[in-house]
């Protein structure tokens, strides 16, 4: 499991997947989505396999995931706002305006 | 939100901050765009923050001097634009695209410095949850203050060394490091390692830490020349292979790293040339002394121009930066030439040490062109190296017919996880250089954007700009 160095007072929430997670307002939303020990941040298009951030840097799209409906947004270039709801990303996103 | 500018600069690391800083200091009008949500790049990722702020010395010097450029950069006078994608460029345009809004930005003239990416790395299952590189740990424990309890470290190369190291200081020793960088690089390392030692500092500080991790007692095993991840829906386990023996260790946490590559997308979708750069084993822009590259409209700086490290992304953007105001009339030639001195001594100090660094981490072949055929080498379309090598049996003859036939660096990535192993596995299957078989040809948008966004662009062009 991640764990944080100094715990601090969480100020924020957020819904995943119908669970409610602790967290910092502002701070990454892949690391809050880790630290609360979500592995699977989506599923491929392709064969439906789980996966879960690895770069963390915006370059491989595994941490897509979906900000109140609006599908493919990348989790660890995302913020935290309270009350945001966040849903795992299954296969491709429908096309969107 | 719509304006003109003398000068952009996409990315606001180390190479973008000295530019816009520079850039300033002639009186230029200039932008910075970042997707991240701070300045500072990797290297100096959230280093105005408060997590950052009480990590010192977990982190260390390096990570702290990047607070002092962060700070000028803040008050340079440039427009920092965080949060804030840019997805296409053409000659005088910057497209953009934020969370609230898309548009476009008018620029005289263009300063790339987008950095570099970590090496693709793909062995059986690094796809797994729980698989990620040591750079993404190392910016969880910058911007998060998070660290993931017995982590087995795979690879090679400073950056896999230090994360590991500032894992033993913040308490979290590492379970073990397995060491994929092949023995054999020592010797033809040793050949430049007379010219490494007029930047001795970064010699000093290498071994420094490799004494720090040999006192956590951090075990570590050389010479591996196989490595597996196991799982189905998360890692589970690590095998590896040294000379003829396997090994095996439970395993749900693995970082993997061997070296940093580019982040060509931009410019190649822009046409600047390239060329193989086989001491690095990547693709690098062709650039003028100056950091101009084939475009005369853009410029590229820092890491995106080839890996050197921070100090000389720094100074490599101050260095374009000055070429940039000469070639608006802010300074003449005698000028620039004068000014610039001193910025390129400097560099040539900082780049002293690459050469030993790039032979002695030199990943191994098999790494970057694995020779297992089921082994995923395009992430997002979950191309395998057989469907590849297949392909090529067919009569692919570049990685553009191969993106043709499978998709491959079709995906949200655009590549970018896969493109410099895909020009790996066609060379070694083909025994043509890298250099022949060539790059996907990238398009714009260089990463996804809505049709929505592209609409939005679009009307601020019609209803501002021009
Ligand atoms: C994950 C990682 C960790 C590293 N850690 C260290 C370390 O601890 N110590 C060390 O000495 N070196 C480290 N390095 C190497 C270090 O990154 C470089 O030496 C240095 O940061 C290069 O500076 P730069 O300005 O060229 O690029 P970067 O610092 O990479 O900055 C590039 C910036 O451009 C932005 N960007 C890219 N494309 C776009 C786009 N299309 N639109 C908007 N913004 C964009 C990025 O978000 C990023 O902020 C690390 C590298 C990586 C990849
Ligand atoms: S983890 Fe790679 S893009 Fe987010």
């Amino acid at each position: 499991m991640f764990q944080l160095l100094d715990p601090g007072e969480f100020d924020a929430a957020f819904d995943f997947e119908g669970r409610t997670i602790s967290a910092f307002e502002g701070e990454n939303l892949a690391a809050a989505l880790l630290r609360a020990g979500v592995r699977a941040f989506r599923q491929t298009p392709r064969s439906g396999a789980a996966r879960g951030p690895y770069c963390m840097m915006g370059v491989c799209f595994e941490c897509l995931v979906t900000v109140d409906g609006e599908p493919n947004r990348q989790a660890c270039l995302e913020t935290v706002r309270s009350g945001m709801i966040v849903e795992a990303q299954a296969g491709s996103a429908e096309i969107i305006q | 939100m719509n304006a003109s500018f003398d000068v952009a600069i996409i990315g606001a690391g180390p190479a973008g901050m000295a530019a816009a800083i520079e850039a300033r200091k002639h009186g230029l009008s200039c932008v910075v765009f970042d997707e991240a949500a701070r300045p500072g790049g990797q290297i100096y990722r959230d280093v105005a923050q408060r997590p950052a702020q009480d990590r010192l010395s977990i982190l260390g010097p390096d990570y702290y001097a990047g607070l002092e450029l962060v700070e000028a950069f803040q008050r340079c006078g440039a427009e920092h634009r965080p949060q804030t994608l840019v997805w296409c460029v053409s000659e005088g345009e910057i497209y953009w695209r934020s969370r609230e809004q898309s548009g476009l930005t008018l620029a005289r003239r263009i300063i790339a410095a987008a950095g570099a990416m970590e090496r693709p790395f793909p062995v059986r299952g690094w796809t797994l949850p729980g698989v990620m590189t040591a750079g993404a740990l190392q910016i969880l424990l910058k911007s998060a203050s998070l660290v993931e309890d017995d982590m087995i470290f795979i690879g090679g190369g400073p950056l896999l060394y230090l994360v590991a190291a500032q894992y033993c200081r913040s308490g979290f020793r590492p379970r073990l490091i397995l060491e994929t960088t092949p023995r054999r690089n020592l010797i033809p390392a040793l050949a430049h390692l007379p010219r490494a030692l007029l930047a001795p500092h970064y010699l000093i500080k290498g071994l420094g830490m490799l004494r720090e991790l040999r006192a956590a007692g951090v075990p570590v095993v050389r010479g591996v020349e196989e490595i597996e991840i196991e799982g189905d829906d998360a890692a589970r386990g690590v095998r590896w292979r040294v000379g003829e023996r396997w090994r095996r260790e439970d395993a749900e946490r693995v970082a993997l790293h061997h070296g940093l590559a580019p982040n060509v997308n931009l410019a190649m979708a822009l046409r600047c040339e390239h060329f193989w750069d086989n001491r690095q084993r990547c693709w690098r822009p062709r650039l003028d002394g100056w950091g101009r590259s084939s475009q005369s409209w853009l410029w590229i700086a820092g890491d995106e121009a080839g890996i050197a490290g921070a100090i000389s992304a720094r100074l490599s953007g101050v260095l374009t930066a000055i070429d940039v105001a000469h070639d608006l009339g802010m300074i003449g030639e005698d000028e620039r030439n004068a000014m610039s001195a001193p910025v390129r001594s400097a560099l040539a100090q900082e780049r002293a040490v690459r050469p030993f660094l790039e032979a002695l981490y030199r990943p191994a072949e098999c790494f970057v062109a694995p020779e297992a055929d089921d082994i995923i080498l395009c992430r997002c379309e979950e191309v395998t190296r057989g469907e590849i090598a297949q392909a090529v049996s067919e009569g692919a003859m570049g990685p553009n017919q191969v993106k043709g036939f499978l998709r491959c660096g079709m995906g949200p990535c655009q590549g970018r996880l896969c493109g410099h192993t895909i020009t790996e596995v066609m060379s070694s299957l083909s025994g043509r250089s890298q250099e022949d078989v060539g790059y996907f040809r990238q398009r714009m948008p260089i990463k996804p954007v809505t049709v929505g966004q592209i609409a939005g662009a679009s009307v601020l062009v019609g209803a501002n700009a021009r």
